[in-house]
């Protein structure tokens, strides 16, 4: 039996066949059941996704719903702000943490009254591809609980591909929603930069954070973006753009005599797993055989992409992260003697060691003497690696690409190594480099069996055409929906 | 040796908003602590900043107003620096793309006449909150208060242009002064809202190389900075002339010692680490944007002053005193308007109105004077219109000030109006009488005599009589031709 989508479940709903409350009650059931083996969530909220599933319910009998997504489940990571609710980005730093308000994307969920079950587990501060840098523990593949779920939207992908969410809210600054969705056979969009506002999201690296979906299909992906995208007045760098009905474009495009850009670079590397490789051939045929013209490109500036996320990236949260002193919230190393041992105390108890590797990171990229041979190369490669998409771009519709050269990986196999960890995201960096959307999906199983995605790049606010090129190849991969996690609660 | 001293301030202003620069909060002084703050300002997880675009127009005007060169794009960048006044642990500041850079300021002299100081560069920042160290047993903590955190602050770097401790006082007062007059600033020293920083060094009278500065912080009133110039020309020409070195630092004054004592040293300082601020957009200056903040400009000082010489007649002098301040030009300004007499009322205003002021706290402005400019305008028609003489009006100024009433009516209350005919004619009699001599004199040509005649007719009537009336009503009575 496969699992439920957020948008059946919505029609259940509108049909009267379940309530919100029967629904968010056999998900916190089945986050239970299941939490044990998996640990997708830092926080589950139960009774406060109760009254909401109730608050709904009354809301649907008096004709007063607030949105067709009204009383249906979500799961959010927990690096999205939530008045009363702990928000913790699975840092020990902010273990105590609990906000006084809501971030712009949680307040428009409970606007549309959707029905909040938990946090999700992540690697700490979003820094990570395999939830192994969590400080509340990892975070188990419902596919092969020996096995990573990605990251660094680990609880995200593995609580939507175990049935314990209908769907979920991740957030990508390199691959942290693609990743994750790849190795738990799911959809994960990030959409463009600005699309959707960070106010309320912890952030990482502030130029290439985003909020995105993760869903179990692309419909889901449609409409859960739909929900959370638009401009926000709080934030100065939300685009001050009108949002699609992305859910109701779906099937108004057509792949047929459109161009499908294939970059050498993304293909021709070595260490892709030959499943992978395999999934991946099928995709392009498939696309081809809907029409779509495949177009060999060139980017030549995606070598450079690691080195320069990593400068950038890392630039970024050092001074991000300096806000957690334990001077006004947070973790605070008591009986310290002055201020500057509370600060480096608080700080290096508080703080796991892949987050302190990229404080200092940035903090020597950021360095006077340091700057320009560091932080302000990168920008100039990111100008770059940004030209490569346009050029690319203007000879094609979409990109296709892998999501990641390999499948989910055992535990303790990367972990030791932060080099070969940060080769996860060498497919995926690139794009929040250039600020465009991209999405993974679903597109074969390879070695072991497990979920492989692919992905397909847009331009600039392109979510329409993406997600219409997404749903057509959904249609015809025929893979979506087909098999279900073994860990799955079912 | 003789030392010659090298000035530059760094002059910071909190800007007049009614929010944040980055966040809605009010920026209102001297609320109870926290009670100002939302999560931007408070620098929570996941809060980002949105600039206030009033705090960009006044920073704008300002720039304009000194001259400066201003940029297409101007950016905001992180200063990265620990301190718990400082909730991001950065400061939003600018540090490439300042909105002006390359002004100048033209500051009056008096007899030296005008000087030209440069002005570096203009730069948008947000202030910090304040940290509160309560002394005594049991306080073995701080206590911090972020209601200033995030007010909009302007930095205003100038050259080291200044050379005497006379140039630095007339920069600041012109500083305070053209700030006044864009309204951009409260301008309250004690408050914090205006604050100059002070950067000296002294050099050998005649070299024209920089010697080794110091910045000198917490300098709350314009006479502490004077103080601390002389205190500092004393602390480095001593070493100098010990053969030492000046150490390139921050210093802090200590009012209570008068001297500034070593904050940190230059050479360990913090790297600030500086970069764009990814969460806010470039800032485009358009020319619609330049002409509309030009247009906004008001009349400064320096051109005042040119008019009150030009067309109201009074002394370069005068005029400087006058338009030094906004708020006592425009209170003359005022006055002149209920009645046309622009010396006498500068005499008042520079006298009668610049001595209550004087006895008041630093940041006090006339317009917080009990006369209002009607009131000072009414008195000196009243003057002019012989209704009473400068005797009485001395007299009642004072009561003015004291109780805020009109002249009119504190004339009127006083019984200070001038006698008439009826009521002085006994007085005169009775001064004849008691006088045959000076009488006689007066009848036989001495008309100098009358003086005493009528000293003692004024002591009577307690200064009430208008003294030519007087003189002519004497000389009726004793039969002299005028």
């Amino acid at each position: 039996m496969s699992l439920p989508c957020a948008h059946e479940l919505a029609r259940q709903l509108a049909d009267g066949t379940v309530t919100s409350a029967a629904l968010t009650e056999r998900y916190l059931k089945a986050i239970e059941r299941t939490e044990p083996a998996l640990h997708s969530f830092v926080t589950v909220t139960g009774q406060r996704a109760m009254e909401a599933a109730r608050a709904s319910d009354a809301r649907r009998a008096a004709g007063s719903l607030l949105s067709p997504l009204d009383g249906v489940p979500i799961a959010v990571k927990d690096n999205m702000i939530t008045e009363g609710v702990a928000t913790t980005c699975s840092s020990k730093i902010l273990g105590n943490f609990v906000p006084p308000y809501n971030g712009t994307v949680i307040q428009k969920l409970q606007d549309a009254g959707l029905v909040i079950l938990g946090k999700t587990n992540l690697d700490e501060f979003a820094m990570g591809s395999s939830s192994e840098n969590s400080a509340f523990g990892v975070t188990r593949n419902p596919w092969d609980t020996n096995r990573v779920p990605g990251g660094s939207s680990a609880g995200s992908a593995s609580c939507v591909a175990a049935g314990q969410a209908p769907w979920s809210l991740g957030s990508d600054t390199g691959g942290s929603i693609r990743q994750p969705a790849s190795f738990c056979g799911i959809v994960g969009l990030k959409p463009t930069y600005g699309r959707v506002s960070r106010y309320g999201l912890v952030a990482f690296a502030s130029s290439l954070d985003q909020i995105g979906p993760m869903t179990l299909d692309v419909r889901d992906a449609a409409l859960l973006l739909e929900t959370i995208s638009g401009h926000d007045p709080k934030d100065s760098t939300s685009a001050k753009l009108p949002v699609p009905r992305y859910s109701e474009e779906l099937e108004k495009g057509s792949l047929r005599g459109k161009k499908v850009a294939r970059p050498r670079e993304f293909f021709e590397i070595d260490g892709i797993e030959p499943g992978v490789k395999a999934v991946l051939d099928n995709t392009i045929e498939k696309l081809a055989s809907l029409g779509a013209e495949i177009v060999d490109v060139s980017m030549p500036h995606t070598k450079y992409s690691i080195s320069c996320y990593y400068l950038v990236a890392t630039a970024e949260a050092s001074s991000n992260l300096a806000r957690y002193d334990g001077a006004q919230y947070g973790h605070r190393t008591p009986g310290t003697k002055n201020i500057v041992e509370m600060y480096s105390k608080s700080r290096a108890e508080g703080f796991g060691d892949e987050v302190k590797r990229r404080i200092m990171i940035g903090t020597y990229a950021l360095s006077a003497g340091y700057y320009d041979a560091y932080y302000l190369k990168a920008l100039k490669v990111r100008t770059l690696i940004k030209r490569d998409y346009d050029e690319a771009l203007a000879k094609a519709d979409l990109i296709v690409a892998p999501t990641s050269p390999f499948v989910a990986f055992p535990f303790g196999s990367r972990s030791a190594d932060p080099l070969s960890m940060y080769l996860c995201d060498i497919f995926t960096l690139s794009l929040n480099l250039a600020g465009y959307c991209g999405l993974s999906m679903p597109a074969g199983f390879g070695e072991h069996g497990l979920p492989v995605g692919i992905q397909l790049l847009a331009g600039a606010f392109q979510e329409t055409k993406l997600l219409q090129g997404a749903w057509e190849l959904e249609q015809t991969l025929g893979v979506t929906g087909t098999r279900t996690a073994p860990a799955a609660a079912v | 040796m003789s030392y010659e001293i090298v000035i530059g301030f760094e002059v910071h202003t909190e800007l007049k908003t009614r929010s944040k620069v980055w966040c809605g909060c009010a920026t209102t002084f001297g609320a109870p602590p926290n009670t100002q703050v939302c999560p931007v300002c408070l620098g929570m997880p996941g809060s980002l900043p949105v600039l206030n675009e009033d705090a960009f127009q006044l920073s704008l005007k300002t720039a304009l107003a000194l001259n400066c060169e201003v940029p297409e794009i101007s950016t905001f960048d992180r200063k990265n620096y620990y301190y718990p006044d400082l909730p991001k642990n950065y400061q939003i500041s600018q540090n490439d793309k300042f909105l002006g850079q390359k002004g100048w300021i033209d500051v009056d002299l008096g007899e030296a006449g005008i000087k030209r100081i440069r002005i570096n560069n203009i730069h948008l920042e947000e202030d910090a909150g304040k940290n509160i160290h309560p002394e005594g047993k049991g306080h073995d903590y701080s206590l911090v208060d972020l209601n200033r955190a995030g007010t909009p602050l302007l930095e205003i770097v100038t050259e080291p242009d200044l050379r005497t401790k006379e140039e630095a006082q007339a920069f600041m007062l012109a500083m305070r002064s053209l700030l006044q007059y864009l309204d951009v600033s409260d301008c309250k020293m004690q408050e914090g809202s205006l604050r100059f920083e002070l950067n000296m060094s002294l050099r050998p009278k005649g070299s024209d190389k920089f010697g080794t500065k110091v910045e000198v912080k917490n300098l709350n009133s314009m006479s502490v900075v004077l103080k601390c110039i002389d205190a500092e020309f004393e602390r480095q020409s001593e070493l100098l002339d010990d053969g030492g070195k000046v150490a390139a630092e921050t210093r802090l004054w200590d009012e209570v010692a008068m001297v500034t004592r070593s904050m940190r040293s230059k050479e360990t300082a913090n790297d600030y680490r500086y970069f764009p601020d990814p969460d806010l957009v470039d800032v485009e200056i358009t020319a619609d944007m330049i002409a509309a903040a030009k247009g906004s400009l008001p009349e400064l000082p320096l051109a005042r002053r040119q008019r009150f010489i030009d067309s109201l007649g009074l002394s370069p002098y005068d005029a400087g005193v006058l338009t030094a301040s906004k708020t006592t030009a425009d209170y003359f300004e005022a006055a002149v308007a209920r009645h046309n007499n622009p010396k006498t009322l500068a005499n008042w205003v520079m006298t009668g109105i610049q001595s209550w002021l004087n006895e008041q706290p630093e940041d006090t402005t006339v317009e917080s004077c009990p006369i209002k400019a009607e009131s000072l305008a009414e008195m000196v028609a009243l003057i002019d219109s012989n209704t009473i003489n400068s005797n009485i009006a001395k007299k009642v100024f004072p009561l003015m000030l004291e109780t805020g009433k009109r002249p009119s009516v504190i004339v009127e209350e006083q019984g200070l109006k001038p006698m008439d005919d009826t009521a002085l004619d006994p007085l005169i009699d009775e001064a004849i009488a008691a006088n045959p001599k000076i009488a006689e004199d007066i009848r036989g040509g001495k008309l100098k005599a009358i003086g005493a005649l009528m000293g003692s007719v004024m002591k009577k009537s307690g200064g009430r009589a208008n003294p030519d009336a007087l003189t002519a009503r004497i000389k009726q009575k004793l039969g002299v031709e005028g």
